[in-house]
């Protein structure tokens, strides 16, 4: 079983619309029932737009605890909010409250309170969901707006995809991957055969190309690259390619700009699904035969 | 004034409207990068970065001749970062969150603290003198917040500045840690489903931190209607709409900023800043 994650760096470049198209491409080819698909872009998860699964199994996650004071025993000392370092506690008409979204959950001020008036309650923090799509089964979640542990949730959904895997003995889990270089970035890498980054040729997209390719090296994760929006700045994308090049870093195509992609999402449909004759979906297509080819070839 | 410039989804425009509304809020601007995983103002504003502090949190350093192994310290820690195993103490540094509990309530004083470097501050100015720093995370660090925390109290606020907030994508702990503090959230989001999924969580933060927000549709006229029809059902003032030009996209794929490509928006930014103003009043 092997493991597919799709990530960028920075965000909007195309990801989740890419793989979406390897979830239909991959359902149409030799891979039917081959498959599962995870999204661990829990803050904003936009998978099961495009996909519109069918839910089968939702849970709770809880996310860490946050402290609480009792008014009716706190003395006003304010020991609490001099210990604390996450700026969480704040004097407000004569009470010290705890501002839930900033606290981190150390307990620090638990053991400095002289009237034992600080509790740790646990949070609710999000929702892990298992839904059957006409793709392939989807392990995705919501991380509930604001709430810390994005990376805990990110290991949950791809602990269950990969059990899934295991189980029925399929061969391919696509990661559908979050934005930036951090925890959630790295939960999502972890364990993973090949990345595929989706780039853009502006500024900003190389920049966070170059960070993200140093975050999945760093983790010991192979990863190739191919250029969205290719034709915005063929000069950029130019480079892109010397820029790999140089480096050893395969680049599997370019994908050209293409307003069928936005189409596609509004209907709920991959844009092979959708116009299968479009521009970006017989570039898509390209750019998936050389990562199924480079996926078979790892030996891990 | 403090502005925070979100999105929920990432790619939407958030960098390009927070450096073009730098570019034409008038004097005494603070910019501040809080996407310090992926940050990209400074490809566009090509500040002189002249000062630098590396930043991190705090580790325990136990002094082994003076700890006891009572365990104290293990007991308090929520993050299981530091372990007392018969007459061994470990830290765990990529579990610790730099609390300082264990250094509170050790009863020898056996503990003092270090800073782990997680990524550094950078900050000097614009040739249109706007007061630029950024956070930049180092390579496989997990936690992007206590960087975002120490950027937004690295330089002393000016209460007659403006201060523009560049935060990252997505809506966990680094977007709270970006808005807190703010007097307005800019929302910059586009007409698709995948932009209003991710708005309304954004604005689900916005609201808990009662910040007063509005938003920008950029891409107007690509995707649907579904955006505006849920601004309009949710109160949400539209502030601006850039629409979809190819011309747009090329001039900041190589670093240029909204206004420096077209500039006959300069005036719009300038109206979307006194609206700003208006409604962080109210």
């Amino acid at each position: 079983m092997k493991q597919l994650i799709i990530l960028s760096g920075k965000g909007g470049t195309g990801k989740t619309s890419v793989t979406a198209t390897f979830a239909h491409l991959a359902a149409q080819s030799g891979l039917t029932d081959q498959v599962i698909l995870a999204d661990a872009d829990v803050d904003a998860a936009n998978l099961e737009l495009v996909l519109q699964p069918r839910l089968m199994e939702q849970q709770d996650f809880k996310g860490g605890k946050v402290a609480v004071i009792n008014q009716n025993t706190c003395a006003s000392c304010g020991d609490c909010q001099a210990v604390c370092r996450f700026d969480a506690i704040n004097y407000t008409d004569g009470l010290y409250v705890i501002d839930p979204i900033a606290c981190d959950g150390c307990a620090a001020c638990v053991y400095q309170c002289p009237s034992q008036s600080i509790t740790m309650c646990e949070q609710m923090a999000g929702k892990f969901y298992f839904s059957e799509s006409r793709y392939g089964p989807l392990y995705h979640a919501n991380l509930f707006p604001g709430q810390a542990n994005s990376g805990k949730l990110v290991t949950l959904v791809k602990q269950r995809a990969r059990l899934q895997a295991l189980d029925e003995n399929r061969e391919l889990v696509i990661v559908d991957g979050p934005p930036g270089i951090g925890c959630p970035v790295i939960s999502a890498v972890s364990g993973t055969t090949l990345a595929l980054i989706v780039t853009e040729p502006t500024v900003a997209g190389v920049h966070d190309m170059h960070r993200v390719l140093q975050t999945v090296q760093h983790f010991g994760v192979r990863a190739l690259v191919c250029i969205n929006k290719a034709d915005i700045y063929p000069a950029g994308s130019d480079e892109i390619e010397t820029f790999c090049r140089a480096r050893g870093i395969e680049t599997v195509g370019r994908i050209p700009f293409d307003l069928t992609v936005t189409s596609a999402m509004v209907v709920g449909k991959a844009v092979t699904d959708f116009r299968p004759q479009a521009p970006s979906s017989l570039a898509i297509v390209a750019v998936w035969e050389k990562v199924i080819h480079s996926l078979l070839e790892s030996k891990k | 004034m403090r502005i925070a410039v979100a999105s929920g989804k990432g790619g939407t425009g958030k960098t390009t409207v927070a450096t073009s509304l730098a570019l034409t809020a008038g004097k005494s601007i603070r910019f501040l990068d809080c996407d310090v995983e992926a940050p990209n103002a400074a490809l566009f504003l090509n500040p002189v970065l002249e000062n630098r502090k590396e930043v991190g949190i705090l580790l325990p350093v136990v002094n082994e001749s003076l700890c006891t192994h009572c365990g104290k310290c293990a007991e308090v820690c929520e993050f299981h970062a530091i372990a007392v195993i018969g007459k061994k103490i470990l830290v765990f540094p990529e579990l610790c969150h730099g609390c300082g509990s264990c250094t509170l309530v050790c009863p020898e004083k056996a503990i003092s603290e270090r800073l782990d470097v997680m990524g550094v501050l950078e900050g000097g100015m614009t040739a249109t003198g706007v007061d630029f720093t950024q956070g930049v995370m180092n390579i496989g660090e997990p936690m992007a917040v206590p960087i975002i925390r120490q950027l937004k109290k690295w330089t002393p606020a000016n209460p007659t500045a403006i201060e523009i907030r560049d935060a990252p994508p997505g809506a966990s702990c680094p977007v709270v840690e970006t808005m807190r503090g703010a007097d307005f959230i800019l929302l910059v989001t586009e007409p698709t489903p995948f932009g209003l999924h991710d708005l309304k969580q954004v604005v689900a933060i916005a609201r808990e931190l009662g910040i007063p927000a509005g938003v920008v549709i950029n891409r107007d006229g690509i995707g649907d209607n579904a955006v505006e029809a849920y601004c309009y059902e949710n109160e949400l003032p539209i502030l601006m709409r850039i629409p979809m030009e190819r011309r747009f996209a090329e001039a900041i794929a190589c670093g240029k900023t909204l206004v420096e490509a077209a500039p006959e928006y300069r005036p719009a930014f300038q109206v979307l800043l006194k609206n700003i103003t208006a409604r962080a009043a109210a």
